[in-house]
């Protein structure tokens, strides 16, 4: 048994810990606090090769490794989640067309991703259909040698900014009920009936611009349809299974990046007439927090490794490491600003945005409570 | 990073799966009602070799690593905490301090023996007064014709009057702390060690916990294990891989309770329907999943540090801390999803609660634990 993270990972976890050290942590309260998306992170991101992650050198990247990318997309939300968001939402678009695409679709689309020209985003959510992604509205009608969208998606991170956008519609023409036949697309933003709505405003992730998006008439080729008809709701599933992971190590490197603040506050602090990190109250609190992250982190690397391995355990693996990781980051973030006392609530300090970031981990790809809906069904499975 | 058992840590899962199936859950009951310390299993644990894990080959063992242990420990405590707390502190903190700190003559004179199961060990460090402040013991060790006199009083001793070896700390240099603490290997026949009558104690039955009296017990210059002050370091190394079998043991109980949850759950019927189809039910076993996945990876993670000679302290301070508080937490849970059933000794929920509440506070207290974690915090 090994749990030591091999070269390549520790080579990209130093590069990216010590560019986003020098050249993100200083950004991050300033996209805070404007809202607007970080096109120079974008930049730096990928002229080092940072956006090239999650792709296999055939398509332009320099990895395609699980673990590889938990440990970017974790060093990077330690500074600015954000920013991490740039990579993870790099990775969660592409998926589907890693996992389905054919070798022209790959090709294609990969490569200006890889090199971080394009950006690429992932529409499955609607305003009617969250946890229960079958009941969407948006629907694709075949017509010749295309298809025609139509309908809307909603919480769409990073939809106002992407190049390569892959829809999920239904092509059933069932009407309102459930939907019966699912299919993915791949839509490019200068196709013609492609609309941005608002953006959102939000809690924390606020340099994230999180879209509204429309379709009206939007055409497709029939060359651009991400698998079979029918089968773009397993891919949806499936891509989350393989994405889940990536919000684990987010929510991992929020709660490591406020464990880290909360140490040094608490060692330079002095109460009483000594550092505040000599009383039992404070050490023990720090304890608790050390502890739930190594534990988080556990799950997290195991459920990389399982996808680097190819295990069956694939989707309660990374659903297990969603959900407690994402816990960790809430339960730790509040405790850092608790020990940052009054500070911690200032923005001057980052505590309060990592608190304010941290609650989106339990929130998006399946809230928790999905998570633990699908973990139980696999238990509750396992044992029949 | 490859989290996968060796072919050779499979084997012994399976082995140790059938022997903890077939022969220790038809009698963990019975076990826990009598209070009886179960020396029959311990005698087909030995005939598996599964009293040596730890020792060399050579000394007669199976020479196995600690991922093997933690294994080991976790599939006996899903049935029975009792008899896997005396295996384990036989392994453990019993034995691995001569595999570690003795000499040859020691490692020959009682490793075999142990490894074989002719001998149990116990760990005789704390003291009424001397509970997590360990280095503060009152057994005083005094030089006298080439050897010691031991004399003071240990309490809270695991497998007292089974035990044919007693690991015994004490001191040579009172009043000066943890430097002056020796470690001696004392026979469970030597006349100069008395055994106090068994405690009765919330749970753990099984397994039997007393107070252990040094009175003008002798003992020679070759039976101090390690160098003279050299006690206290011993006694903390022994507790660092003990609080690994201490995880698994943790580990073990609260899958059990899992296991049994989502049996009964599948079972039960109220409202027409299975309660497993709720979904309070639902979140409370994948909650006790996820904590005992995130326990088990803490667990081995802190064996294989300590197979690859690496340091590990802190990782097994926070896989016990960890496991423990989530046992005592998974066990009460699933006490819940039975009901009224739960609460009765019919079946072995109520068991599990009462055993899971020692591992929060036996090998250091989890507060200990957190002691230990935020002391790096503080000096990094």
């Amino acid at each position: 048994m090994d749990f030591s993270l091999n070269e390549e990972q520790q080579q990209i976890r130093e590069m990216v810990h010590d560019l986003c050290l020098e050249r993100v942590e200083p950004r991050a309260a300033e996209i805070d606090e404007s809202g607007e998306f970080p096109w120079d992170v974008k930049e730096l991101f990928a002229k080092h090769d940072i956006l090239a992650i999650p792709f296999t050198p055939e398509y332009g990247g320099i990895s395609g490794g699980a673990l590889t990318l938990i440990v970017a997309v974790e060093e990077i939300s330690k500074f600015c989640v954000t920013s991490s968001l740039i990579l993870s939402v790099q990775s969660l678009g592409s998926l589907p067309i890693w996992l389905a695409g054919t070798e022209e679709q790959k090709r294609r689309y990969l490569p200006p991703l890889a090199r971080g020209e394009h950006l690429a985003a992932y529409a499955l959510t609607e305003p009617g259909s969250g946890s229960d992604a079958g009941g969407m509205r948006t629907r694709a009608i075949k017509r010749g040698d295309r298809y025609v969208i139509n309908g809307s998606k909603t919480f769409i991170t990073g939809g106002s900014v992407a190049d390569t956008i892959v829809v999920f519609a239904r092509t059933d023409q069932d009407g309102d009920t459930p939907a019966r036949n699912i299919s993915a697309f791949i839509v490019e933003k200068t196709m013609p009936g492609f609309k941005v709505g608002k953006l959102e405003k939000k809690l924390g992730i606020r340099g994230s611009p999180t879209a509204q998006l429309f379709f009206e008439d939007l055409e497709v080729p029939a060359a651009n349809r991400l698998g079979g008809e029918g089968e773009g709701f397993r891919l949806a599933m499936r891509v989350l299974d393989h994405s889940r992971p990536g919000i684990a190590a987010q929510a991992l490197g929020i709660a490591e990046g406020a464990f880290d603040l909360a140490r040094r506050y608490a060692r330079d602090r002095h109460q009483f007439g000594k550092p505040i990190v000599e009383f039992q109250g404070i050490q023990f609190m720090l304890a608790d927090m050390a502890t739930q992250i190594e534990a988080a982190r556990a799950l997290t690397y195991a459920s990389g490794d399982a996808l680097d391995r190819s295990l069956p355990d694939i989707g309660s693996s990374s659903s297990m490491a969603k959900l407690f990781a994402s816990d960790t980051a809430m339960r730790v973030t509040t405790d850092a600003v608790q020990i940052l006392g009054g500070y911690g609530y200032l923005r001057d300090f980052p505590a309060e945005r990592m608190m304010r970031d941290a609650k989106i981990t339990q929130i998006y790809e399946g809230t928790n409570e999905i998570q633990r809906f699908v973990i139980a069904r696999e238990l509750l499975k396992d044992s029949a | 990073m490859e989290l996968a058992l060796s072919p050779e840590q499979e084997e012994i899962r399976k082995l140790v799966s059938e022997f903890a199936e077939r022969e220790v859950k038809p009698r963990a009951e019975a076990i826990d009602q009598s209070g009886e310390f179960p020396r029959d299993l311990v005698q087909k644990a030995a005939d598996l070799g599964l009293l040596g894990i730890l020792v060399p080959e050579e000394y007669g063992g199976a020479g196995l690593d600690h991922i093997s242990f933690a294994i080991f420990v976790e599939e006996v405590a899903r049935f029975c905490a009792s008899t896997s707390v005396i295996l384990d502190v036989h392994n453990s903190v019993g034995t691995e301090p001569i595999v570690l700190f003795g000499n040859e003559d020691q490692r020959r004179r009682w490793l075999v023996d142990l490894a074989q199961g002719k001998k149990l060990a116990a760990f005789a460090l704390t003291e009424p007064d001397a509970g997590s402040d360990a280095g503060n013991l009152s057994t005083t060790a005094t030089r006298r014709d080439g050897g010691y006199v031991l004399n003071g009083t240990k309490i809270f001793i695991s497998n007292a009057g089974e035990a044919g070896l007693y690991v015994v700390f004490a001191t040579t240099r009172p009043g000066s702390g943890a430097e002056g603490i020796s470690a001696f290997l004392v026979g469970g026949d030597n006349p100069g060690l008395k055994v106090g009558p068994k405690f009765k104690k919330m749970g753990l039955n099984g397994s039997a916990i007393a107070e252990v009296y040094l009175e003008n017990c002798v003992v020679g210059e070759a039976d101090r294990l390690g160098q003279e002050g050299e006690g206290f370091r011993i006694a903390m190394r022994a507790l660092d891989s003990g609080r690994i079998g201490i995880s698994a043991q943790a580990v073990g109980l609260a899958q059990g309770a899992l296991n049994d949850a989502v049996g009964y759950a599948r079972e039960r019927k109220q409202f027409g329907k299975p309660i497993a189809e709720l979904q309070t039910i639902q979140n409370k076993l994948a909650d006790m999943a996820v904590r005992i996945r995130a326990a088990r990876w803490m667990t081995w993670k802190a064996a294989a540090l300590c197979d690859a000679r690496q340091p590990f302290t802190r990782e097994a301070s926070m896989a016990k801390l960890f496991a423990t508080d989530a046992a005592m937490d998974i066990t009460l849970d699933a006490l819940q999803v039975f009901g009224g059933y739960g609460y009765l000794e019919e079946y072995p929920m109520a068991r599990r609660v009462r055993d899971a509440k020692a591992c929060q506070i036996y090998e250091g207290t989890n507060q200990v634990q957190r002691i230990v974690i935020a002391r790096e915090l503080v000096r990094v």
